[in-house]
């Protein structure tokens, strides 16, 4: 069977069904007075997983990383680190560190002190402490500004600084609330890799939140997808982007074309699928939907072709007009107003420098997809 | 380097600096020359109670006898007198110990304001502010109703059992402890709040998180973060307590020896203008050394961003 997507690593303990979960979450929920921020939330991550949870501001992924810090109570529900009910364990007794959003580095200590703060609160030897805090430095490449203090360092300096101090303790579980945020984009991409390979040398279990979907789908192995509380899905990258169970994930996650319609048929050699305009696709597989249900069938742009004339080869086809075309450099983004008003987005990679006779506002087009490149979705 | 965005000799500019200069000139460098020249004459039985030294309208003649006469006798006098020097050290001192207890006091309640929901934050601040809508004396006074010895807070105490006689708190050094740390209360938690307030919560967790007790990160993070508002509160509350006069002689009775008080009996029970403006002279003297500290905090607190 193909696989979905490039696999990183021959990593998949949740594929196992004898891998032990490290930090369990058993339906837990957070009330905060009369609103419900996590709901009734199970969740199991593997140790030296590197997970993220990824949602909309307001979604419960912070509230869910903070009581697995320590910093929240659930109102109701378990959270379990190796077997260990965390109830009544203070932060300051968990095997887990935060890095947090604002980095919250102490103004009045140097780099060094920062980095130490935690060891120091160990009581570990000097000697060690400061042997601990060299390493830290060479592996943030920050050896130079031991001395400094925060408001002397740039953004990305601080994010390092913060991340070196809090693996300095060399936690189970290293907690990141959205570790890259507050850096810019280039600056961004390249430590998510930094990021990735720091996880993969230290074997730690992490933890990521954030809602920047291109940084959960670069770093993380799983990703969690929440709204209101809720997990809507959890899969890796490349399962939720391809697999998606939902509109809300395949919404969520990249953009996508949904067309609604009624499954006339659904068999081992494939389905079939009439949609509201009337017009009939082929799908190879019929997912959950069950025959005279209405369904949605989920395509990615990239997965689309526009054409001028009807591909012979190709039976899912619809036509329409160029309606807004979006030259984005690599590829180029068409919107493709159909008949009856539906917008339908494709995309192509530029894959020559010029193209001849290319297709150009209010053209008539032809959109078309492959049997196998939807999904269809019930929910 | 931020540039200027005005243009060269804007006269509103120029306006506006100068008017605070104006003010601090007319109000108190004026004045402050007015007392220093009379702490400089010697008494005399007359309207107004000293020897003038010179006239500005006299010319230049009387200028130069003016300088010839000067004479540092008054200042040499409380150097002489136990009396000065003693209240001196007990206005320092009273002043000190009720700046300690006011942070003591203080720093709870601001921390608690400052961890307050932000909702009820405002309503917090007015009544750390609202004391100051009945008159500063008649909250003193009140307090003798409540220290003397058949007052609200014997009372309450001989009727808890705790005590069988009356403690004498009024007319004592306590009593003036307890005026000052009430008086002065809001002025060291107002800048107190303001500092906490501003600090970020997640420093306390980030704290928390590396292992530290709640207690341990309020000594290692919260104390040492919030120095420039304990200093500031503590100077707002100290300088003003070492020359207060209302609450210990309201307070105090006759025995307790603070600076205020023995400046107001040379004025006017001595009519003693030279001395009394000499002992003004020493006081301000004596504070300039916390102000002077205190300035230096304040810009060192600024140069590390806090």
């Amino acid at each position: 069977m193909a696989s979905l997507g490039s696999t990183r690593r021959s990593f998949a303990p949740w594929t196992d069904p004898n891998a032990k979960a490290y930090i369990r979450f058993d339906n837990v929920t957070k009330r905060f007075g009369d609103s419900v921020v996590v709901d009734n939330l199970s969740l199991t991550i593997y140790e030296r997983e590197f997970f993220a949870l990824l949602g909309a501001s307001g979604c419960g992924k912070t509230t869910l990383l903070r009581m697995l810090g320590g910093f929240e109570t659930p109102t109701s529900g378990r959270i379990l680190l190796d077997g260990q009910d965390l109830a009544g364990v203070p932060p300051y007794r968990r095997p887990v560190n935060m890095m947090f959003q604002s980095y919250a580095l102490f103004p009045h200590m140097t780099v060094e002190k920062n980095i130490a703060f935690g060891l120091k609160q160990e009581g570990m030897p000097k000697a060690e402490i400061a042997e601990r805090v060299r390493q830290m430095l060479k592996l943030v490449k920050l050896e130079a500004y031991a001395d400094r203090k925060p408001h002397q360092l740039s953004g990305g300096q601080r994010q390092r600084v913060a991340l070196a101090r809090s693996l300095a303790k060399r936690p189970k579980v290293l907690l990141l609330d959205e570790p890259l945020g507050a850096l810019d984009k280039k600056l961004r991409e390249e430590t998510q890799f930094e990021l990735m390979d720091l996880q993969q040398d230290l074997g730690l279990t992490f933890i990521v939140v954030t809602h920047d979907q291109e940084e959960a789908m670069t770093m993380a192995d799983r990703i969690a997808i929440m709204d209101q509380g809720r997990v809507m899905q959890v899969a890796t990258p490349a399962e939720i982007y391809e697999a998606p169970v939902s509109r809300f994930v395949a919404d969520f996650v990249g953009s996508i074309n949904l067309l609604e319609g009624t499954l006339l048929e659904a068999g081992r050699s494939g389905a079939r699928i009439r949609d509201v305009s009337g017009a009939e696709f082929g799908v190879t597989d019929a997912g959950e939907g069950q025959v005279g249900q209405t369904v949605w069938l989920a395509v990615r742009p990239e997965k689309v072709r526009v054409t001028r004339q009807r591909p012979a080869d190709v039976r899912n086809a619809l036509e329409g007009e160029v309606w807004d075309i979006a030259y984005l450099g690599d590829m180029t983004v068409y919107n493709v107003k159909l008949d009856d008003g539906r917008l339908i987005k494709a995309s192509s990679i530029n894959s020559v420098r010029a193209v001849e006779d290319a297709l150009t506002w209010h053209d008539r087009a032809w959109v078309s997809f492959a049997e196998d490149a939807g999904v269809v979705l019930v929910r | 380097m931020r540039k200027s965005r005005q243009p060269k000799g804007s006269w509103g500019r120029r306006f506006l600096i100068a008017v605070p200069y104006l003010w601090l000139f007319v109000f108190f460098l004026v004045p402050f020359f007015i007392v220093f020249r009379i702490s400089l004459s010697q008494p005399a039985i007359a309207m107004p109670p000293y020897t003038p030294i010179f006239e500005l309208d006299a010319g230049l003649s009387s200028f130069v006898q003016a300088l010839k006469e000067l004479s540092l006798d008054n200042y040499l006098f409380l150097l002489d007198d136990p009396l000065y020097v003693n209240a001196y050290l007990s206005s320092l001192l009273i002043a000190a110990v009720s700046t300690v207890f006011t942070l003591l006091v203080g720093y709870p309640v601001a921390y608690g304001m400052a961890r307050a929901p932000t909702a009820i934050r405002p309503v917090l601040l007015m009544m750390v502010i609202l004391p100051f809508w009945t008159s500063f004396l008649i909250r003193v006074y009140a307090w003798i109703g409540i220290l003397k010895p058949e007052g609200l807070l014997n009372q309450f105490l001989l009727f808890l059992g705790v005590i069988d006689q009356p403690l004498v708190i009024l007319n004592t050094t306590a009593a003036i402890i307890i005026g000052i740390v009430y008086s002065y209360l809001p002025f060291m938690v107002l800048p107190l709040y303001a500092t906490l307030e501003k600090m970020d919560y997640a420093l306390v967790e980030a704290a928390e998180d590396l292992g530290c007790t709640p207690l341990a990160a309020f000594w290692k993070i919260t104390l040492p973060l919030s120095m420039p508002g304990v200093i500031a509160g503590s100077m707002l509350v100290f300088i003003p307590a070492v020359g207060e006069f209302v609450i210990p002689d309201l307070l105090g009775g006759s025995r307790t020896l603070m600076i205020g008080k023995t400046l107001w009996n040379e004025f006017f029970s001595n009519h003693d203008w030279p001395v009394s403006s000499a002992v003004a002279i020493v006081l301000l003297v004596v504070l300039v050394v916390p102000i002077a500290y205190f300035q230096r905090a304040q810009a060192r607190a600024r140069e590390r961003g806090l």
